[in-house]
């Protein structure tokens, strides 16, 4: 029944797709808190950067970023990331755009993070004689960072969704993968169901477990 | 905005005044480099040439024979998705509020079945399965797949976010449909169903943006003629003018979707102003939690 699978690199291709999505989460992480960190400084001029690249982006579909890189950066201005074969450009080009897509999104949860905390705890903490750094470390971050588990966890199932989209440059992951299979074999329904179960183990367990640990952590108001 | 005191700092002093003019003088040197770089780049490349840019100001057939059928097509896609989705999301929505266990459990496996799976893979089983087990025209085909595979996913999300309006409504709602003798249905029909929609306004036109973002996907995969779709024609047309085709799409979609993301943000606040109605209101920014598959904590809020 499962001879279809034959001479197909099924495990190879989700193992790319697990690649693509831990790599950019680690990405967009980074770069996410540092324009969240821009959209709540005090320089104007940071602030009005954060906010136009958020609109921006998030506003743009996360295809025509991903083949705007492969289109526009590599074969028009020629950025290849510093690799010479084409899988490994195009997988670094993809990692470039879901890193930049998803920033984006990372920055708002972070930045609604900052803003669940009440001003009047940082006022209490400044009032009992806390310094800037304290405020921030012993005040602010541990409630920002507990509030911000559950936005940052739909981000990044929604980023391990959304890495099937590096399929539109070719990047050998699972949804390339799938449209080889039902193009060659007569297996549509079992080839499918294969695709979607591999999704689910992959999004499923990822949304229980930190939809769970961010009640675990959720501050009490 | 004049000066006010947030979460993280206060209303700056002498002192901090002067740091912060430092740190914007920093960040515009840095940014003036990033812009510098990025223009020499395309300088380089010859992708700044007039005669690259000059199709879409000056001549109209840049509009009507690429531009505008190709966005014609993704509003199209977008709005065939909606409509259809809504009533199956209503459907599934209301039957996850089911007093019976099996309708509930059936209706929950099914949403959470398509909000765990990526969007682009319905897509392709749709297109797979129509040119396999129909007799669809290969033209038609795409519009069909995406519209298909778009529907899947997104009458899931909007389950959840009928769901979420119905449970966001004040309890006493329901309490007072039965002190008047409603039955089931009719508290659902006649009070719950027609306040939700008003709650969940907000949520669906944000989900609105993540349907219009989603039907470039056909475009890219699938050969559905949709804007994204319109590039490579048009920089084979005009003369490899690839940087400027992007943009000019680029900026077709922030457009189109930040005039909906503002007014779904408009609609929110207006709904939690509202003196008439419950206060009830299914937010904008509630749609990222109910596409992640999984229980949550409520994302709707509560009469406040």
């Amino acid at each position: 029944m499962f001879d279809f699978l034959e001479g197909y690199d099924l495990l190879g291709a989700f193992w790319v797709t697990v690649q693509l999505t831990v790599i950019s989460a680690i990405g967009s992480l980074i770069w996410g808190t540092l324009l969240a960190a821009m959209r709540v400084s005090p320089v104007p001029l940071m602030r009005g950067f954060g906010t136009a690249y958020v609109n921006v982006v998030r506003n743009i579909p996360l295809t025509v970023i991903i083949v705007f890189t492969s289109l526009g950066l590599f074969q028009t201005l020629g950025v290849s990331m510093g690799a010479k074969d084409f899988t490994t450009i195009n997988f670094r080009l993809a990692v470039l755009g879901l890193i930049a897509y998803t920033a984006a999104f990372v920055c708002e949860a972070v930045r609604s993070g900052i803003n669940t905390v009440p001003v009047g705890q940082v006022e209490a903490a400044r009032a009992i004689g806390l310094d800037f750094p304290q405020v921030l470390r012993l005040i602010v971050l541990p409630q920002a960072f507990r509030s911000v588990v559950g936005p940052l966890a739909n981000v990044l199932i929604a980023l391990t969704k959304n890495t099937t989209v590096a399929a539109a440059i070719g990047v050998g992951e699972a949804a390339l993968l799938m449209r080889e299979m039902i193009e060659n074999e007569a297996q549509l329904i079992l080839i499918s169901v294969i695709f979607a179960v591999g999704f689910i183990c992959l999004t499923l367990p990822t949304g229980l477990l930190l939809g769970r640990l961010s009640k675990k952590v959720a501050v009490k108001r | 905005m004049k000066e006010r005191p947030t979460v993280l700092y206060d209303v700056p002093g002498p002192r901090a005044r002067r740091r912060n003019v430092l740190y914007t003088v920093l960040f515009l040197l840095a940014l003036a480099a990033l812009i510098w770089w990025v223009v020499l780049s395309l300088e380089e490349k010859n992708q700044l040439e007039w005669s690259k840019w000059s199709p879409f100001f000056t001549d109209s057939r840049a509009w009507t024979t690429y531009i505008l059928p190709g966005l014609e097509n993704t509003l199209i896609g977008a709005a065939l998705a909606m409509v259809i989705a809504l009533p199956l999301g209503a459907l599934f929505g209301i039957a996850r509020l089911s007093d019976h266990r099996w309708v509930r459990g059936a209706a929950g496996t099914v949403v959470e079945f398509f909000r765990a799976i990526p969007v682009l893979i319905l897509m392709l089983f749709a297109n797979a399965a129509y040119s396999e087990f129909t007799d669809i025209r290969p033209e038609t085909r795409p519009l069909y797949a995406v519209v298909t595979g778009l529907v899947l996913y997104n009458a899931s999300v909007l389950a959840e976010v009928v769901r979420a309006g119905i449970l966001s409504l004040p309890a006493g709602q329901t309490d007072a449909a039965k002190a008047i003798g409603m039955r089931k249905g009719q508290t659902m029909a006649h009070v719950l169903l027609p306040q939700s929609v008003t709650a969940m306004l907000p949520a669906l036109v944000s989900q609105l943006v993540v349907i219009v973002k989603d039907t470039a996907l056909g475009g890219a995969m699938l050969g559905f003629s949709e804007l994204l779709a319109s590039v490579r024609p048009m920089s084979a047309n005009y003369g490899a003018n690839t940087i400027a085709s992007f943009t000019v799409v680029a900026v077709i979609f922030v457009l189109l979707n930040f005039a909906l993301t503002t007014f779904a943000a408009w609609l929110e606040r207006r709904l939690r102003r509202a003196k008439k109605s419950t206060g009830a209101v299914v937010g904008a920014d509630a749609v990222e939690e109910l596409a992640t598959p999984g229980e949550h904590v409520g994302p709707a809020d509560g009469p406040k």
